[in-house]
């Protein structure tokens, strides 16, 4: 009697359902050899990959090519211009939409509003090449429309800013600020829409300015999504965007702007092809963003309420 | 209400802050518009107009040499017409695969759904890493062949649970259970009731994907060794970002000038062609780039 129940359930929850689990075939496939075949690839790391014995074959080395990386002289510089370009980025480019979102919410005239925002969206859309492309084009000391700006104002040649070590952080991060401001305040803007019309009525009739409004009201209404973003933000502190680095990157400001990524690049693809060893950096890269993900989540949850999961 | 909120806003706190406020867009708004206007006005300038610094905002000179370039050039013509294929397919392919991950995930009774959700969600958020995917793409032979730029972002997750969650919240699943009781399968649900209901959501995954494939450069530039298949970000990264710096490493300043005169417009006119399609498309697309953010943003 309990066997017959048992598989009249099984009857109801899985075969009667089949055609769900059909649609659900061709992802799964896809899921299992685009991403987690790569994962369990990533075993070379701790292995001496040789093309001709394959993943499984090539000989066990344990954590040689980490301690390659550990040792390596430069592995101090790398870290620290991978966290030191992405914690900037993240300084700077966090609040900013958090702040425009305000002001664009609380302003009254909404038509003006709405131009400013179609606006500032619009360099969301613009690829890394041709962002890095304007930039070289524009910054160009001789012919860059802000090369002849700067001569014209003092009296000498602009320095090349793509030579200098010291401009790659402040390139890297006021363009992305510049694409991502408009684009990334619009998750805030859904939040404020949601505010309750009422704690403005009554704060109004309590005689609290405009300004004291976005402070006491707006502000606390986003907050629980800036915390998401945050923790999505500590999830991925590793992985500058290794696109537009890459781009960004040359022989003169390497010193700068090698980071983990463009290393695993480097090592990986372009000289030579040590497979296992470039495995090794990004398998680190990858396991410190999962663990600071779960840290930051962990803490979120305990101090508020907010997590991902 | 409305004169309360008159009386109260015309205090001279809040006019200072409404001011402060329209300075800070204004400024925000020429800022964004100005580099994109200015590379606008440059591709319609003369080579000299632009060297000499004498294009500001508007053209100088009005030619079309840059844009005549562009379209004499082999290269970037048949880049273009890889890039549209890639977009094209690629998008097609993309749109699918979330809406046949994301429609039987919306049924929150399914069994396993919990594990399904994990096993694509966490693929978010970790990742075997550069090498191993390449070591996988060389494996499956994928290498300069069409499929390599469309099949390896197939499945957005992203997009997948924007899309679950527009299933689950704008169609009743009532009508569902009504249908189901007159005998219709999950199969004909989904092509007579819940893809007719999604064409938002579809738009605002095939703008994502469209974006994503038009702008991507760096698959095609591991996995394409012909330069014949390459898409046009790729050879635009070799005008507009490589070839940059053999100029700025030329000693002799007069020379580098003189061709900086003559490359200066065209890669102007290169970046208005590559980015003009997605730019038009923009102000009709707008409200769904918006929502699919807003979708995004609820937790489902």
């Amino acid at each position: 009697m309990k066997n017959k129940s048992a598989m009249a359930n099984f009857r109801r929850d899985y075969l009667s359902r089949w055609r769900l689990y059909l649609f659900l075939l061709i992802p799964i496939i896809y899921i299992i050899v685009f991403a987690y075949v790569p994962m369990v690839g990533a075993q070379i790391a701790f292995r001496d990959y040789d093309f001709t014995k394959g993943i499984w074959g090539s000989n066990w080395v344990g954590m040689k090519n980490f301690m390659k990386f550990f040792r390596y002289r430069d592995f101090g510089k790398i870290l620290w211009n991978t966290l030191s370009v992405s914690l900037y980025s993240l300084l700077a480019g966090f609040p900013l939409p958090i702040i425009l979102a305000l002001i664009l919410h609380s302003f009254p005239g909404k038509r003006y509003t709405k131009v400013v925002q179609t606006v500032l969206y619009m360099p969301h859309f613009i690829s890394v090449v041709v962002m890095v492309g304007m930039i070289m084009q524009m910054f160009n000391p001789l012919s860059g429309v802000f090369g002849q700006a700067y001569q014209a104002v003092f009296g000498e040649m602009m320095p090349d800013i793509f030579s200098k070590p010291g401009a790659f952080g402040h390139i890297y991060v006021w363009s992305g600020i510049w694409q991502g401001l408009g684009w990334n305040s619009i998750i805030y803007m859904a939040a404020l829409s949601g505010v309750d019309m009422e704690l403005h009525e009554s704060a109004q009739i309590d005689g609290a300015s405009r300004f004291q409004r976005v402070l006491h009201i707006d502000l606390p209404a986003i907050l629980p999504t800036a915390c998401i973003l945050l923790i999505m933000n500590a999830g991925s502190i590793m992985n500058v965007g290794f696109e537009k680095v890459l781009l960004l990157q040359n022989d003169l400001n390497r010193s700068r702007s090698e980071v983990i990524s463009t290393y695993v690049y480097k090592v990986g693809l372009m000289s030579g092809g040590d497979f296992s060893y470039a495995t090794a950096v990004g398998l680190f890269n990858s396991v410190v963003n999962f663990a600071l993900l779960l840290i930051v989540n962990y803490a979120s949850k305990k101090l508020g309420e907010t997590s991902l999961w | 209400m409305q004169a309360a909120k008159n009386r109260i806003s015309n205090s001279r706190g809040d006019t200072v802050y409404y001011v402060v406020s329209g300075i800070l867009m204004t400024v925000l708004l020429a800022a964004a518009l100005y580099p994109m206007i200015f590379v606008l006005s440059a591709s319609f300038s003369s080579g000299d107009a632009v060297s000499s610094g004498r294009v500001v905002l508007w053209p100088v000179e009005l030619n079309f040499e840059g844009y005549k370039t562009v379209f004499r050039n082999n290269d970037i013509l048949r880049a273009y017409g890889n890039t549209l294929l890639y977009t094209v397919v690629g998008t097609v392919i993309n749109v699918i695969m979330a809406l046949i991950t994301a429609y039987p995930l919306s049924f929150k009774n399914l069994k396993g759904r919990g594990f399904f959700m994990l096993l694509f969600t966490f693929t978010m958020f970790f990742s075997g890493g550069m090498i191993p995917a390449y070591i996988n793409i060389n494996n499956l032979h994928m290498r300069n062949t069409l499929w390599v730029m469309v099949i390896p972002g197939a499945l957005s997750v992203y997009n997948m649970i924007i899309t679950r969650t527009f299933i689950q919240s704008s169609i009743p699943y009532d009508m569902y259970e009504a249908a189901s009781m007159d005998g219709c399968s999950e199969t004909r649900y989904f092509f007579s009731f819940v893809l007719p209901l999604s064409k938002a959501i579809i738009a605002v995954n095939a703008l994502f994907s469209a974006v994503g494939h038009w702008n991507a450069y760096f698959n095609a530039m591991i996995y394409l060794d012909e330069r014949a298949k390459l898409p046009l970000q790729n050879i635009m990264r070799e005008l507009l970002v490589m070839n940059e710096m053999n100029l700025s490493d030329l000693i002799d300043p007069e020379q580098a000038i003189l061709m900086l005169n003559s490359v200066a417009v065209l890669k102007y006119a290169l970046i208005v062609v590559a980015t003009l399609p997605i730019l038009c498309a923009y102000p009709f697309a707008q409200k769904y780039f918006v929502k699919g953010v807003m979708i995004g943003s609820i937790k489902g």
